[in-house]
């Protein structure tokens, strides 16, 4: 293989600007993108435990629906297919003067379809507290608002803590599917170095690394986070 | 105090309660008892309404608890409640679950729900370990702080759910005696679910033996032990007396 190596091109300019930028990008629409998916999906998946049937459906639906599309597609859907649907004027904003139509496109497609992997996680550590604790609550005159704020969800979300960590961790990686509709992130930056000075294994490894040195820096801090959390003696070790 | 009338409950198509009637008066303990699967239980949760009902009424210091229009957290912070498996909250040390309903339902301030709660510890013989998590204290204790956080919104009755079948045997006692001050000392009015029967005989008023879902017997104490009139219940007397 004739292949010119030359790692220097990663720090010349205008290519080290760019992996910066596509960096921020990235970092934008993953916690932009994530803010949406937490606060959602934890109104989702607590609407799902809830006694009352038509709001079960209707996050049950909602679920369904966001998350057994492909993630690319609901990116399509996001970016092409719903500025047509909305009417003229909406539509119409949407394409030439809502600011940056592509990242805007991608942290709403990323935050809707999280919030839905989000909301079955939330679901799962709420179901998973024995019916004895919300009757225990119930008994003392506690109302469902105050079951759920003080009880279920304190305990529901530190069950919650390592599957969540993969969530967040996955809205990073999932944020390079934004390359597809114009979103500058460090992929997309990566093509494009690649487009200009023909050094793709330079511009993709660079890429990778930046992904790597993201995902560790995040499994650091949730790492902490779940230390924090952890309830003594309940948990991993089952409950007594 | 509690008044139950022709109460009945389907789980789908299974009858668990049929046609129970009973009442407990003002400081007087009722035991409940029979085989498991008689429905004592599910009849003791009915009563602050934990439990649905299907038909007939059940009123509480004349507050009826089947009705659309009662307010079920305001009437259950006036009925304490003790749970089986104790039930106390894991992310909470004991003093926390015991201020919990003191501060988010009566409204205390922290200091006066502290108080009441070191009070109540001592009482319960757990003076100093308001600190500890329920992972870190005995069965025996949890059962003890989950008296003391029922105790704590001053109830005007107490309801106990087989308060010691989860219990190593040797910390039944410890329980039992807490239950039997309160009995005594306080006069509170008791409706305990129990296989107890020795602390039925010491305690109770009158002791109900459900099977199958009715209430088969419903008797004075001396008179229960003495002469049972049914066949089931003497079954399940000599079963448990045994040991």
């Amino acid at each position: 293989m004739n292949y010119n190596w030359n790692w220097a091109i990663l720090i010349e300019v205008p290519y080290f600007d760019w992996l910066v930028s596509g960096l921020g990008w990235t970092l934008l629409v993953s916690a932009l993108g994530w803010i949406i998916a937490f606060s959602l999906g934890s109104l989702i998946g607590v609407i799902r435990t809830l006694p009352s049937k038509p709001l079960r459906l209707f996050g049950m639906a909602y679920v369904e629906l966001f998350r057994n599309v492909p993630l690319l597609v609901q990116m399509f859907i996001w970016f092409y297919v719903l500025p047509e649907l909305v009417g003229e004027d909406l539509g119409r904003w949407m394409k030439r003067d809502m600011p940056f139509p592509e990242a805007t496109s991608a942290i709403l497609c990323l935050g809707t379809y999280t919030a839905s992997r989000v909301a079955e996680q939330v679901r799962a550590g709420i179901e998973s507290i024995p019916r004895g604790q919300s009757m225990a609550g119930y008994a003392m005159g506690l109302t469902t608002k105050q079951v759920y704020r003080y009880l279920l969800i304190p305990v529901g979300y530190r069950i919650i803590v390592p599957p969540m960590t993969s969530e967040f961790l996955t809205i990073f990686k999932n944020s390079s599917l934004a390359l597809t509709i114009g979103v500058a992130e460090v992929l997309y930056q990566a093509r494009q170095i690649e487009n200009y000075t023909f050094q793709g294994f330079e511009a993709f490894t660079a890429a990778t690394l930046i992904y790597l040195v993201i995902t560790m820096i995040v499994v650091f801090i949730t790492d902490r986070v779940e230390a924090k959390a952890r309830i003594p003696g309940y948990g991993v070790q089952g409950k007594t | 105090m509690i008044d139950i009338q022709n109460v009945n409950k389907w789980f789908d198509d299974f009858h668990v309660l049929k046609n129970i009637s009973m009442s407990v008066a003002k400081g007087e303990v009722i035991v409940v008892c029979g085989p498991s699967g008689s429905g004592k239980s599910t009849l003791i949760k009915c009563v602050n309404g934990l439990e649905p009902f299907q038909k007939g009424t059940i009123t509480v210091n004349d507050v009826s608890v089947g009705a659309k229009d009662t307010n079920l957290p305001e009437l259950r912070s006036h009925i304490g409640m003790v749970f089986q498996n104790f039930e106390l909250f894991p992310h909470m040390t004991a003093m926390q679950n015991i201020c919990l309903s003191q501060l988010k339902v009566l409204g205390r301030s922290q200091s006066e729900a502290q108080d009441r709660t070191n009070t109540l510890l001592d009482r319960v013989g757990l003076e100093g370990l308001g600190f500890k998590y329920s992972s870190e204290l005995s069965g025996g204790q949890q059962q003890r702080v989950a008296i003391a956080r029922a105790l704590a919104m001053d109830p005007f009755a107490m309801l106990f759910d087989e308060p010691t079948s989860a219990l190593d045997p040797e910390m039944i006692n410890e329980v039992l005696e807490v239950m039997q001050e309160l009995a005594r000392d306080d006069g509170m009015t008791m409706m305990v679910v129990t296989h107890e029967m020795g602390f039925a005989r010491r305690v109770a008023d009158r002791v109900i033996f459900m099977d199958e879902g009715e209430i088969v017997e419903d008797a004075n104490t001396d008179d229960f032990f003495g002469t049972p009139r049914s066949d089931r219940a003497q079954l399940f007397l000599s079963k448990i007396l045994q040991h």
